[in-house]
């Protein structure tokens, strides 16, 4: 545990002694705002919660995680600081899970730092607390979900741009997993079944519960098994590319 | 104690390590010779647990690195090629990142952070970002973090690739220094390096072993070993000097350098002509302006073996 923790903490230093971390907290904590206020209308709905700022966190994490994630292995790789890494002793998925939990921990630190508008929210009326602090931590699990898809896909190549892209597609994928535009791609040949499957693998499915408020077991159990088989797909991914 | 068993490893078509089997122990530095592309680095990279080799094993003091990595990995200290590192860290947050994989703590971390810190004069720039740092600071730092936890074996790809000649002089009067309770493997193309630091050499090409032997034993297979070179003071007397030369019974032939106007006259079979030779200058009163013997050429060595080959 102690080179999770280390590979976590340079992770994170890394992050800080580079704009990135500064840029993606801006950029977010902007975006964000702008989506709640004018796309959500924040104050013409004159209701007190936060259901405009939340709704909007799936599509904005959409592109700004796989920016985040695309750096994960990939430029590990591009750099060869990857063979270094390899080479200290420690196992392929502590390395993998430090720098995940870097990454996420990071993300949930800009999530956090939305703050302002909690106490916002507080100041103008009377919300649901209990019902915010669910949807803060069902908007956590996601950008976790979201992380994990993306460092796996980071970790097939050396290009960021490639990882990027591709991570966006596969977020995507998921994200509306269970509308039609995805699920009219199976519906028409696959057995009903697996259309079911890959339509109950929904990350808005899942996210929509959470960020009404209800906590359920199965959402926090998909979100926990999506992050845990793309971290150890991850793994495998590194094993077999780690010399390419 | 290093043990590699018929290691291959296979890239698609490309055999770039071919059946390599070799063993080293404590005290002894190999130097790992071969053209560009023989599989030198490879073999490094598989030894030190980077990759996985095709077939064949490998083991360090003991422990497989593919079935037992961490308790392998352990126990080398591993320089990649290149010195990679992390361009936004600066060497000091490097090295205490690496002390904290390996797992040294407290007192101990302290102190050997601050002996790699000065056995490798890094004071200066601990805390400069690493991508600012010239090539020679970065390939310092490399190796600053592969002897940070003082392994029992040291593995380094071209340690001294890209600095000066004062560095380049440091850097092996380190690896000299800790040569001896240590297994050290380096790569190199340098061939001086070779004699400076190892006390035996493997020359590789095509992923093959082509020759394991001391440096003096290579120098030993050199047409030179044991040729003497003659110039005199006046050009003129050379043609005349080499015809008495190669009649001596020691001498097998001679050949001139048309540039330098050097003679070198090359040895039968186990004799020695230098004696002779001064004999011979001496009886004609020849004005000397150079008389050496010759050790023997690695680089003429390396050439004859390995047969021009590289990739």
């Amino acid at each position: 545990m102690n080179a999770v923790w280390a590979v976590c903490r340079r992770e994170l230093l890394s992050y800080f002694a580079t704009p990135v971390a500064y840029v993606f907290i801006v950029i977010f904590l902007v975006l964000a705002s702008t989506f709640t206020f004018y796309l959500g209308n924040f104050y013409e709905r004159g209701q007190a919660d936060l259901s405009p700022f939340f709704t909007f966190h799936p599509w904005l994490y959409l592109f700004l995680v796989p920016a985040l994630s695309m750096r994960l292995w990939a430029e590990e790789r591009k750099s060869g600081s990857i063979e270094l890494l390899v080479t200290l002793p420690l196992e392929l998925w502590e390395a993998v899970l430090g720098k995940f939990l870097a990454a996420w921990a990071f993300t949930l630190l800009a999530i956090a730092l939305t703050f302002p508008l909690w106490i916002t929210v507080n100041y103008l009326g009377a919300p649901d607390n209990g019902a915010i602090f669910a949807a803060y931590i069902g908007s956590g699990l996601m950008a976790g979900g979201f992380l994990a898809v993306g460092s796996c896909i980071s970790a097939t190549t050396k290009n960021q741009v490639i990882a990027f892209i591709l991570a966006v597609v596969a977020c995507f994928a998921l994200l509306l997993a269970g509308f039609p535009l995805v699920l009219d791609v199976f519906s028409g040949w696959a057995p009903q079944a697996l259309v079911d499957a890959i339509a109950s693998l929904s990350f808005l499915t899942h996210f929509q519960s959470i960020s009404r408020g209800v906590i359920d077991l199965r959402d926090l159990v998909y979100f926990a098994l999506l992050i845990a088989a793309c971290l150890y797909a991850n793994t495998i991914v590194l094993a077999i590319t780690r010399g390419d | 104690m290093i043990d590699c068993k018929e290691l291959t490893k296979q890239y698609g078509r490309l055999r770039a390590v071919d059946k390599l089997s070799f063993s080293v122990r404590p005290g002894e530095v190999l130097g790992f010779l071969g053209p560009n592309g023989a599989g030198k680095t490879t073999t490094m990279r598989i030894v030190a647990g980077f990759l996985p080799a095709t077939s064949g094993t490998a083991t360090v003091c003991g422990f497989d690195v593919e079935t037992a990595s961490r308790e392998a990995k352990r126990r080398i200290g591993y320089l990649p090629e290149g010195a990679p590192s992390y361009p936004e860290m600066t060497p000091l947050t490097f090295l205490e990142f690496v002390a904290d994989v390996r797992g040294l703590a407290g007192d101990e971390r302290r102190r050997r952070l601050d002996e790699v810190i000065g056995l490798l004069h890094l004071e200066t720039v601990l805390d400069q970002r690493i991508d600012t740092l010239s090539k020679g600071y970065r390939r310092r730092v490399g190796l600053a973090q592969a002897i940070l936890h003082d392994p029992e074996v040291l593995i380094l790809d071209e340690p001294t690739d890209g600095l000066d000649p004062n560095q380049k002089h440091e850097v092996r009067q380190l690896i000299g220094g800790m040569a001896r309770n240590k297994i050290i493997v380096i790569s190199t193309h340098m061939l001086e390096e070779v004699d400076a630091v190892c006390n035996r050499a493997i020359i590789i090409a095509h992923g093959r072993i082509l020759a394991d032997d001391t440096p003096r034993g290579l120098e030993a297979r050199s047409r030179f070993h044991n040729a003497v070179t003659i110039k005199l003071g006046d050009p003129e007397l050379m043609p005349a000097a080499r015809e008495a030369i190669e009649s001596l019974p020691e001498v097998a032939s001679t050949e001139l350098d048309e540039n330098t106007g050097r003679v070198t006259a090359f040895p039968e079979a186990g004799k020695l002509p230098l004696a002779p030779i001064g004999e011979l200058a001496d009886s004609r009163q020849w004005n000397l302006a150079e008389l050496h013997l010759e050790s023997g050429r690695l680089d003429e060595v390396f050439r004859t073996i390995t047969g021009g080959a590289s990739a």
